[in-house]
């Protein structure tokens, strides 16, 4: 994927969850090939447009096109989803659950689980259920379900939260790996320092709109 | 962390082929199907949630009903068919709120809604593992309901079974699909049988009254029909609709 060739573009996107308007007119292009940091307060509309992105919300108005397809369904094996609850089951083991989700996408190499777990650095001959991992072996866990497809976009809902800091580093590098690859990265966090040398760039949410986009991991102060 | 999963490439691929488009869609959704409703079955052997809360309620009704009854064999054989169908039918309403409820725990359905997995597959899956439940119910509590109220059938006991299997698919039809319905509803405990009960009202009529001719070694030709009908028509409907369902915010 080519630099400055947008992967995805949102015009005029409004998301309104009964009176409330969680995303008020948000309209940007998001070339390929980076790694954006959105930030912003609580309310600020981060995970409603990541999960509006991922087309689990519909929008209220406007529009959302993934690699020229405006259908979420055309594009959903290119992109990977990660939100902040683990998306596993909690009875099962990290194998078991990949290996379940992998058949999802169709993906019938059960060594392709085995990676993908190595990937996010936990061992796949772990054999406790999902429910008796920490918070952020979980959180690790559930990255490498969002990487089992092999997506061109990734979808990251608070991936650092609840993960000691060594954890997070390498995970960051994992990510920054990825994007090396040509892949498109969104990660919502309120951790925005541990991706302050890694992000392309940072997008700045404030009331249900983009306010701002910045290469440096500074809120211009021009800008409110 | 350095080894990253299809990092050889950068096209989407699944063991070498491309994901989505590597298997033929009746392929897939049988596929699908087989592999979520094993996933189920797994789930539900771990967690024994939905079987053995259905299996204490119906334990529960067979027991009180035949401390408050004392039926000679004539009256049972008239009674029995509301009474077994009646306790299936609540029980099967604790499966049917749990097959959903455990989509919900981590929010695990939503990774069901943004991978290109087939909607129908989900459900299909879903109506199976909840027949095998109630099958799995129905089978243990029958000789509980034999030897409790000293059935003896006239007619063809065969036909029980057909009628069983068809009575069942009728309640978890339904039931899967207006379960999905009200999983996002604040009170869906009480919603599920609010919007069940109704609709069920023929498949009911036609199980309580199959049953009872069948036990009285009378003809129940007409309500089989009736049950082969109301399975079909809401079996289509339902795999309509399942995908809006789905797939509503």
């Amino acid at each position: 994927m080519t630099d400055n060739v947008p992967v995805i573009t949102v015009t005029n996107l409004i998301k309104q969850f009964g009176r409330f308007a969680a995303l008020r007119g948000v309209t940007a292009e998001f070339p390929g090939g980076k790694l954006y940091a959105i930030l912003g307060d609580n309310g600020a509309g981060k995970t409603t447009l990541l999960r509006t992105l991922a087309g689990l919300n519909h929008p209220s108005s406007g529009q959302v096109t993934i690699l020229g397809r405006t259908r979420f369904r055309d594009v959903c094996h290119q992109v990977g989803y990660m939100a902040h609850p683990s998306l596993l089951y909690d009875e099962m083991s990290g194998v078991e659950n990949l290996a379940y989700f992998a058949q999802l996408y169709g993906i019938g190499d059960s060594g392709r689980c085995d990676e993908a777990i190595r990937a996010v650095g936990l061992d796949p001959t772990l054999t406790r259920p999902v429910g008796q991992y920490s918070q952020g072996m979980r959180q690790r866990m559930s990255l490498a379900r969002a990487l089992l497809n092999d997506p061109r976009i990734l979808l990251l809902d608070e991936p650092f939260s609840n993960v000691d800091l060594h954890s997070a580093a390498d995970m960051v590098r994992l990510l920054a790996g990825l994007r090396n690859r040509g892949k498109t990265i969104f990660v919502v966090t309120h951790q925005a320092s541990l991706l302050e040398a890694a992000a392309d760039e940072f997008i700045w949410m404030e009331f249900g709109r983009i306010v701002a986009r910045t290469r440096d991991f500074k809120f211009p102060e021009t800008t409110a | 962390m350095n080894h990253v999963p299809g990092s050889s490439g950068g096209v989407p691929t699944a063991g070498g082929q491309e994901i989505g488009v590597s298997l033929q869609p009746q392929k897939i959704v049988r596929g699908l199907t087989r592999a979520t409703l094993l996933k189920d079955l797994r789930l539900e052997w771990r967690s024994k949630d939905a079987i053995n809360s259905m299996l204490f309620f119906s334990l529960l009704v067979v027991v009180v009903f035949s401390f408050s009854f004392d039926p000679s064999a004539e009256e049972s054989r008239q009674i029995a068919g509301g009474l077994i169908w009646v306790a299936f039918l609540f029980a099967s309403v604790v499966a049917l709120n749990q097959t959903w409820a455990r989509e919900l725990r981590n929010q695990v359905l939503d990774a069901y809604r943004v991978s290109p997995a087939p909607a129908n597959s989900l459900f299909m899956a879903k109506t199976l593992g909840n027949f095998v439940f109630v099958s799995v119910l129905e089978a243990l509590m029958t000789p509980l309901f034999i030897a409790f109220y000293r059935l003896r059938p006239l007619g063809p006991a065969w036909q029980l079974l057909l009628v069983a299997a068809l009575g069942t698919w009728a309640l978890v039809v339904n039931g899967t699909f207006f379960a999905a319905m009200s999983i996002r509803t604040r009170s869906r405990e009480i919603m599920l049988p609010l919007l069940l009960f109704p609709i069920s009202i023929p498949a009911i009529l036609a199980m309580v009254q199959a049953t009872t001719s069948i036990l009285n070694g009378e003809g129940a030709r007409f309500w089989i029909v009736l049950l082969v009908t109301y399975d079909l028509v809401f079996t289509t409907s339902c795999l309509l609709l399942f995908e809006n369902v789905l797939n509503a915010e």
